[in-house]
């Protein structure tokens, strides 16, 4: 029989567990039901009281490893804590957020317990297994299935491993998060032998930039194109301007921004450039593939924003004077063709009456 | 004051982004070897680095080390070698998004393991946080852990050395944010996002003085078989959603930007 451990952790915001956290005891939730599998829940944070009070409903053993050496995400001590986690566990599935703190370790946990990882899973499923193959008569016998995307988001494949422990990491936004009242429970504490720490964890910094531009939490992506610092109808370029309309469309609807490579590398080659843009806003290929519900593109043009980029977004328009863009044909919902200056300085000034 | 380092770069080579890709079974990629290829993008950004801190540091030492078939790091090779001075490490092996990762790891660790005159404890673990291929971050962490390197640093933008030998990390998390480290010094591995330096222009001086050990290298490169480690793949395929998509071509700025203030506002 599986024995499922779900691996969480809190962060800086709070003593509550992170929401992608959430979305994997979801998912260890259910895929336990399916299964028929025991449940484990482990938790690193500085103190677990008050992140297990919402993991009360789900029936699973709670392991906590907490003190100040986890306050902060570190490799030496994550792993540490998520290993002391498995091994009391005694797991034969983990699952992981796929956190910033949590990718830094798992493979390297899954290395320590001699076990395997895959990352990037989109979708978890259990096929009965038939005498010769899977079958849903089935043979009582079932075989655990992991969605991924490979390629950048340009290939899925489906893939199982017949050895254990595996380790699968979920990406965020594929489940949701586990929601239950509140109530007292007990949680185990697993004492944890640290190695030497040679790292310390000094803060978190924004880039140097005017505003906040990326929120992964908006429901709306603007994505930002090369062809916003390209010569205009006057033959001149307007930076300026397009940062200005740029800036305030995400002030109105607290838009998450995107941006493509092109446009983002003009600022290493000296080329006109948007100040607030850095690589960390980038999406496509050696970008981010973010999810929101909508995204609108603007002044884009090529296979990266509408195509990798793109992958994960429900809704999705774009302004184009390109009214043969072949990227955008049966990747978008809709293509407006026009000028992506005077529609968005037309949008602003909409969205700013309407917040009067 | 100069910290001479060691710096091993992990670098895979990748189909050219801009190809179209079509999966076949077992599986791969359709006409795989004739795809035009590139150094991963990433793993790019991590030789960039190295390069840079090795401009930074005499006395520091690049090695790069690289699983591929011989002929496609041949062809990778004569455009790179132009970019920054390295050593090659070639490792005869399959490459593509498909092959175990932790038997890439396990391949490259022992590879560097097996470099002469590698000190430790000036080893600098550098590769792509992630990959164009199989994209799942685990490979330099796994080598790292083989090799027994407990400082790891993962999305890296930024690192700064340090007069006392340590260095400040800068490693990108949720919101945009990055998470800055300060580490003793090395050993680490620091898989690297994309930093914040250009593509160097090429330079035929260096890339000669490259190709004069790169060739050697590549016929003399061992082979590696990847054992599959219990992976199965049940099904590898092109994404089939085709949207149908309306241009407008006739409406006003005014009339598309009442459209689009609708459909923002809409839940």
């Amino acid at each position: 029989m599986e024995s499922i451990l779900v691996l969480t952790h809190t962060d800086d915001s709070g003593p509550a567990l992170t929401k992608p956290s959430l979305e994997a005891v979801t998912a260890g939730y259910d895929l336990a039901a399916q299964l028929g599998a025991t449940l484990s829940i482990g938790i690193v944070a500085v103190d677990a009281a008050s992140a297990v009070t919402s993991l009360a409903s789900t029936g699973a053993r709670l392991l906590a490893v907490t003190g100040e050496p986890f306050a902060q995400p570190r490799y030496a001590t994550d792993a540490a804590a998520c290993e002391a986690l498995c091994r009391a566990a005694n797991a034969t599935i983990v699952l992981a957020p796929g956190t910033s703190r949590f990718t830094r370790v798992a493979a390297g946990v899954a290395h320590r317990l001699g076990g395997f990882i895959d990352t990037h899973i989109t979708a978890i499923a259990q096929q009965m297994l038939g005498a010769s193959g899977p079958s849903p008569l089935g043979t009582g016998e079932c075989r655990l299935e992991a969605t991924r995307w490979f390629y950048r988001q340009r290939i899925e494949a489906v893939l199982t491993r017949d050895v254990r422990p595996w380790f699968l990491l979920l990406d965020a936004g594929t489940n949701a998060p586990f929601a239950a009242q509140p109530a007292p429970i007990q949680v185990e504490q697993i004492q944890v032998q640290l190695p030497a720490l040679r790292t310390t964890v000094t803060g978190l910094r924004a880039p140097t930039q005017t505003a906040q531009t990326i929120r992964p939490e908006a429901k709306l992506l603007l994505v930002a194109g090369a062809g916003w610092t390209k010569k205009q109808l006057d033959g001149q370029t307007h930076p300026t301007q397009a940062g200005d309309l740029i800036l305030n469309f995400l002030r109105h609807t607290n838009a998450s921004l995107g941006s493509s490579k092109s446009l983002v590398d003009q600022g290493t080659d000296n080329q006109p450039v948007l100040p607030f843009l850095t690589h960390l806003n980038q999406i496509g290929q050696t970008g981010a593939t973010p999810r929101h519900l909508k995204g609108l593109s603007t002044c884009c043009h090529g296979e990266e924003p509408h195509v990798v980029g793109w992958r994960f977004i429900a809704e999705r328009r774009a302004i184009s004077l390109d009214p043969n863009c072949g990227w955008t044909r049966g990747k978008a919902d809709v293509v407006y063709i026009a000028d992506a200056f005077q529609v968005i300085a037309k949008l602003n000034a909409l969205l700013e009456a309407t917040e009067n | 004051m100069s910290n001479p380092l060691h710096i091993v770069v992990c670098a895979g080579i990748v189909p050219d982004p801009l190809q179209t890709l079509e999966p076949i079974p077992g599986p791969g990629l359709k006409n795989e070897m004739v795809l035009p290829a590139v150094l991963d993008p990433w793993a790019a950004s991590a030789l960039y680095e190295a390069a840079n801190l090795a401009a930074k540091n005499p006395g520091t030492k690049v090695w790069l080390v690289s699983l591929g078939s011989k002929a496609k790091l041949q062809q990778v090779m004569m455009t790179v070698a132009q970019k920054a001075s390295f050593e090659l490490v070639p490792i005869d092996g399959p490459i593509g998004g498909f092959p175990d990762a932790h038997s890439t790891a396990a391949a490259l660790a022992e590879a560097i393991q097996s470099l002469p005159g590698l000190d430790r404890s000036k080893l600098l673990l550098f590769g792509g946080w992630e990959s164009a291929t199989r994209g799942a971050g685990v490979t330099l962490q796994l080598t790292g852990e083989i090799l027994g390197i407990t400082d790891q640093f993962q999305g890296v933008d930024q690192i700064t050395l340090n007069d006392d030998g340590g260095f400040e990390v800068l490693e990108r998390v949720e919101g945009g944010k990055h998470q800055v480290s300060v580490c003793a010094g090395p050993p680490a591995v620091l898989g690297w996002a994309t930093g914040n330096l250009p593509e160097p222009r090429n330079n035929p001086q260096t890339g000669m003085a490259n190709m004069r050990t790169i060739m050697p290298a590549l016929q003399k490169a061992k082979a590696a078989k990847l054992e599959a480690n219990g992976l199965r793949y049940l099904s590898a395929s092109l994404p089939r959603q085709q949207r149908t998509t309306r241009v407008v071509k006739d409406l006003s700025p005014d009339e598309i930007a009442t459209e689009l203030a609708v459909w923002i506002g809409a839940e």
